[in-house]
């Protein structure tokens, strides 16, 4: 395809888009990376099947999970309790294993306090519930914001705290990871736990905006 | 079990508690985060530092240091860890945002005080 055809078909969007996978030169870490890799498995301390092993552990993590479990504790009063009374052990009674063994508290949202998560130092996500952070919580710009200026970081999401709700930032530092627990939105009293689970979208548990009843995960 | 319980029932059996097997904190205790700048991998961020806080919670059990892990030693030390509550006001005077707004975070005793 000629330059320009894709220029003509998608009006404005004219600028060149590398292949995925065949991009620019590796940077110095991506080839530390895989320098580090190659030595362990030539030297026989890791398997190549260790890895893709890892992957997989990984790929098996997604937001859907944090979603099954906000939305069991949405219906089930006893297993919420357990949940913010320890989270890493009521997510293992789910079967989601802390397979990075880091422990989770889970924050819950209510009419008094709205919490928000970040990790200041790097990028501690809790990983074993909701897969790999998105790309902008690893930012520096989100990253020292969450806890400067909150509630502007959130209106730029459209949440909007009223002064009245205290905004509550947990900055995760080492072996605590969090859990938002969103208020279940009005009007869905009589949908079932899968149905609530659809509502529940990744931002929500990051606390970056609340779960609407009418918008679910794409 | 690891706060002020343990020494309880230790107490009712007899039991003497070796130094720094209790946390040196409680929930509500106040405490500064220490105002130090050592060389590396320290999991205290800096905007928190000197700043005065309330323990919320004592985090159970004892955590392995892995500021100390990070160094290679793999003492396999463990430290007691708390929750520590810090009103926003505390940590930025010219917070734009309501006086009740606060951070939570998780810091090793080594790096509180008692104020």
């Amino acid at each position: 395809m000629e330059p320009h055809d894709h220029e003509s078909t998608h009006g404005a969007h004219d600028h060149p888009h590398a292949e995925p996978g065949a991009s620019e030169r590796p940077g110095y870490y991506d080839m530390m990376e895989t320098a580090l890799r190659e030595l362990l498995i030539e030297r026989k301390l890791v398997d190549p099947a260790e890895f893709r092993r890892q992957i997989e552990v990984l790929d098996s993590r997604t937001p859907a999970l944090g979603a099954k479990v906000v939305a069991r504790a949405w219906v089930d009063p006893a297993f919420r309790e357990r949940l913010l009374a320890n989270g890493r052990a009521a997510c293992e009674e789910c079967g989601i294993s802390s397979y990075d063994e880091t422990e989770l508290i889970v924050l819950e949202n209510t009419d008094k306090v709205h919490n928000l998560i970040v990790c200041t130092l790097c990028s501690c996500y809790p990983r074993p519930v909701l897969g790999l952070p998105p790309d902008w919580y690893k930012l520096k710009a989100y990253r020292s914001r969450a806890v400067i200026e909150p509630r502007t970081l959130l209106a730029e999401f459209g949440t909007v705290i009223p002064d009245s709700v205290e905004v509550r930032v947990s900055d995760s530092t080492a072996l605590v990871r969090y859990l938002v627990l969103p208020k279940r939105p009005e009007g869905t009293e009589h949908f079932t736990e899968e149905e609530l689970a659809s509502l529940v979208t990744r931002d929500a548990m990051i606390g970056v905006i609340p779960v609407t009843a009418n918008q679910g995960s794409t | 079990m690891w706060g002020k319980d343990l020494r309880v029932i230790a107490d009712k059996a007899g039991v003497v508690l070796a130094l720094g097997e209790e946390p040196t904190f409680h929930e509500g205790d106040k405490v500064r985060v220490l105002n130090r700048s050592p060389i590396g991998h320290y999991r205290v961020p800096r905007y928190l530092r000197g700043k005065e806080a309330l323990i919320e919670s004592v985090i159970e059990p004892r955590a392995l240091d892995n500021e100390e892990e990070a160094y290679g030693r793999n003492a396999g030390s463990k430290r007691h860890y708390y929750r520590i509550a810090v009103p926003m006001t505390e940590i930025w005077p010219n917070y734009a945002g309501s006086k009740n707004d606060g951070l939570r975070i998780e810091v090793f005793e080594s790096w509180l005080e008692r104020r």
